[in-house]
């Protein structure tokens, strides 16, 4: 399987998010860049982290219309796997293959430390490979990370389960406590309706190896390789 | 010709950095500031015809320059031609 990793002038969790799944047996990884109208042939697209084009405007807005977003876009929509996780969910947002925005932290602080997430539902590609409540500890860094959605947007998320990753504490508790941006209703992650467009705030990038403090990263990948696989043997 | 953009949270959003400015306006004395919010002002050289160019600027604003899952603009056209989304 192979994974495509978009690079947006400002990207700089593209050597992460390429390092972490190169390291995963059977998974290769490539980068692409902005400005490229097609892509290749690639099985699963990742947004990496960072600061496209200096989070002007709004974070997400500019890279939003970076030529290789139509793909992603059209690729989306034909079913391929997405993941963006922080500046690249911000994208998923601004582009509307996500719903919600991710607005300044309550706090107006930037926050980086390593955060406790609850898997909220296991049935998607991105997290198939774990039982829901299952505790990720994994990494945030960002100063727009607050999930925001209106009610009835709220509402549809909670119905259909796209909510896939909520903030907690040690023991799993979602508390007002462990909310580290403000997000509604501690939301860290969520999928599209389709459930093959999965963004999140926390990096699953920077968490693939013991070393860096946490491995649980690995479960959101792998998930997804499980899922391709399956689908490539039902094909 | 001049056009102008003004972009605001909608209501509904939090808007924490208002929030700040709003209590250091209290620590100053403004007691009377009840809420302050905090958006985005541009200011657009345009050529030609402002009344054609209306409705590309209007696709703009909604696209680009606000988003509105969080925001509400306001296209401030010449001749005080006011419009609200």
């Amino acid at each position: 399987m192979k994974f495509a990793i978009i690079q947006f002038p400002g990207s700089n969790c593209d050597q992460d998010c390429l390092a972490a799944l190169r390291g995963i047996a059977g998974l290769k990884a490539d980068y692409v860049w902005h400005k490229e109208t097609g892509l290749g042939d690639f099985d699963a697209i990742v947004l990496p982290g960072g600061f496209s084009y200096g989070d002007y405007l709004r974070c997400g807005a500019i890279a939003r219309f970076s030529p290789i977003m139509r793909a992603v876009v059209e690729q989306a929509r034909a079913g391929a796997l997405v993941i963006g996780i922080c500046n690249g969910f911000q994208i998923l947002c601004e582009a509307g293959l996500l719903a919600g925005a991710l607005v300044r932290n309550r706090s107006l602080r930037f926050v980086c430390d390593i955060v406790t997430t609850r898997v909220e539902s296991a049935d998607s590609p991105f997290t198939c490979g774990v039982r829901a409540g299952t505790l990720l500890r994994l990494p945030i860094g960002h100063g727009e990370g607050c999930f925001y959605a209106d009610e009835g947007t709220l509402r549809d998320l909670n119905e259909r389960q796209q909510v896939l990753l909520r903030y907690c504490d040690e023991t799993g508790r979602v508390t007002p406590a462990a909310n580290p941006n403000g997000s509604v209703e501690s939301i860290a992650g969520i999928c599209n309706r389709e459930r093959n467009v999965f963004g999140l705030m926390p990096h699953p990038d920077r968490a693939c190896e013991a070393r860096l403090g946490s491995s649980d990263g690995l479960t959101i990948f792998e998930s997804m390789l499980r899922s391709l696989a399956t689908n490539r043997a039902a094909a | 010709m001049k056009v102008k953009v003004i972009v605001t949270p909608k209501e509904a959003v939090l808007d924490p950095q208002g929030a700040a400015v709003r209590e250091a306006m209290q620590h100053l004395g403004f007691t009377a500031a009840r809420d302050v919010r905090i958006g985005r002002y541009l200011e657009i050289e345009v050529e030609g015809d402002a009344t054609e160019q209306e409705p590309k600027l209007r696709e703009l604003c909604r696209d680009l320059l606000s988003n509105p899952v969080i925001e509400d603009y306001r296209l401030e056209m010449p001749n005080e031609c006011l419009t609200k989304s």
